[in-house]
């Protein structure tokens, strides 16, 4: 390989490429007009987008810590959780309720965060695209997959 | 200086010379040469108070006359010499050689996010895109008055941080989300559009609100304080576009 490509750019350096009439071609400007460019949007998504990372952020914080805390602290449930610990957490609806939101809470706070990060660091219009179908397919799957399993859980399941 | 005490002054001003030697480390690229930017390193003679601008002058007079770079006024107000020195985006005209440690090369590069027309020059037509999209200028409602418009002092104070704008594109092409696909409108349009949202003679800021609702409005922003950090007339950036965005949801809600 390098030895194909090194006699190529000896060859550049000594005979140029390009000059006055042909200069080197320039990367496209951002935000030139062009077919491709996105058309303004008039919805407020971004704005509830933004407004519910801030909310939920929130909440998970109180809603994370407080589980952890009474949990795995003041429940004991560090020296016994098994199946028996969470099937009798779950027999009660507070802690569904509480579970529950947790579950769609966190994913879809995360979920909006991978899709700013993608947003940010994607760079071409394709891979943008494939990695948010990604993103919304695992988290709509996970999300789904969760309430099933917190609405239909059954402790006596062999 | 009077003859006899010219001995002296000899011996003292070679040990007092002002003068050092400063490595400039230039970003070069001629699309009529070569499709690539490479690294140029000029030896300069330069009192440290000086400016980085004079360094460059002093490169393009004496040294290489086809180093390539914006300047107008040379004094901080145009805006036209924004530039990365250092890694950090700057006014050539407002760094001094002795602030950003000259015993190292002093590297120049354009700023970044916009497309490079030649050495240090870029195409500023996206920046003053996003600029124009935000609509800088008084829009009122009814007849003209036949006097002035007045405002109160205070009323003036309340956007008074975000009119020192002089367009230099420093804060935006500080800006991650701007390098990433240039369709951000970019710190510097948000503030410029601040500039009118909060003035109390101007009718249309919930048009320009709206404008900046858009998906690459100001919601793309993350808080990063690189435009504030780059600002070079010290316009507190981040604030104005957190003070765009409070006034997003207030009126939403």
């Amino acid at each position: 390989m390098s030895a194909e490509t090194t006699p190529a750019a000896a060859a550049v350096s000594d005979v140029s490429l390009y000059d006055v009439d042909n200069p080197a071609p320039l990367i496209e400007a951002p935000r030139k007009r062009t077919k491709k460019t996105p058309k303004a949007t008039r919805t407020n998504f971004e704005l509830y987008g933004w407004l519910f990372m801030r909310l939920s952020g929130i909440l998970l914080v109180v809603l994370v810590l407080g589980h952890l805390l009474i949990q795995l602290v003041l429940d004991g449930g560090v020296s016994k959780i098994g199946f028996a610990f969470v099937a009798g957490r779950w027999a009660s609806p507070f802690w569904q309720a509480w579970d529950l939101l947790m579950l769609w809470l966190a994913m879809l706070h995360g979920a909006n965060g991978l899709r700013t990060v993608i947003n940010d660091y994607a760079e071409r219009d394709t891979t943008r695209f494939w990695l948010k179908m990604l993103l919304y397919t695992a988290t709509v799957f996970t999300v789904l997959l969760g309430t099933l399993v917190i609405f239909t859980f059954d402790p006596n399941i062999r | 200086m009077a003859t006899p005490t010219l001995e002296k002054v000899d011996s003292a001003a070679q040990e007092a010379s002002p003068y050092i030697t400063v490595v400039f480390r230039i970003r070069r690229f001629n699309p009529e040469v070569s499709a690539e930017a490479t690294w140029q390193d000029f030896a300069v003679e330069i009192d440290p108070k000086e400016r980085v601008l004079d360094g460059l002058h002093k490169i393009k007079w004496d040294q290489d006359g086809s180093l390539t770079f914006r300047r107008s006024c040379a004094h901080g107000i145009c805006g036209s010499d924004a530039m990365r020195i250092n890694g950090k985006n700057r006014l050539a005209c407002k760094t001094l050689i002795k602030d950003i440690n000259p015993s190292k090369p002093i590297t120049v590069e354009p700023i970044k996010g916009l497309t490079v027309l030649k050495d240090l020059v870029v195409d500023m037509e996206p920046f003053f895109q996003a600029y124009r999209d935000v609509m800088p200028f008084l829009i009122t409602k009814g007849n003209e008055p036949t006097r002035e418009r007045l405002q109160s002092a205070e009323d003036r104070e309340r956007f008074d941080d975000t009119t020192k704008c002089i367009l230099c594109a420093a804060c935006t092409s500080s800006c991650p989300v701007f390098w990433n696909d240039g369709q951000y409108f970019g710190p510097a349009a948000i503030v410029n559009a601040h500039r009118f949202i909060f003035d109390s003679r101007d009718e249309a800021g919930e048009q320009r609100l709206e404008i900046l609702n858009d998906k690459d409005g100001v919601w793309r922003c993350r808080t990063t304080f690189n435009c504030t950090d780059a600002c070079p007339r010290g316009i507190e950036v981040t604030k104005a576009i957190q003070e765009v965005k409070r006034a997003l949801i207030t009126r939403r809600f």
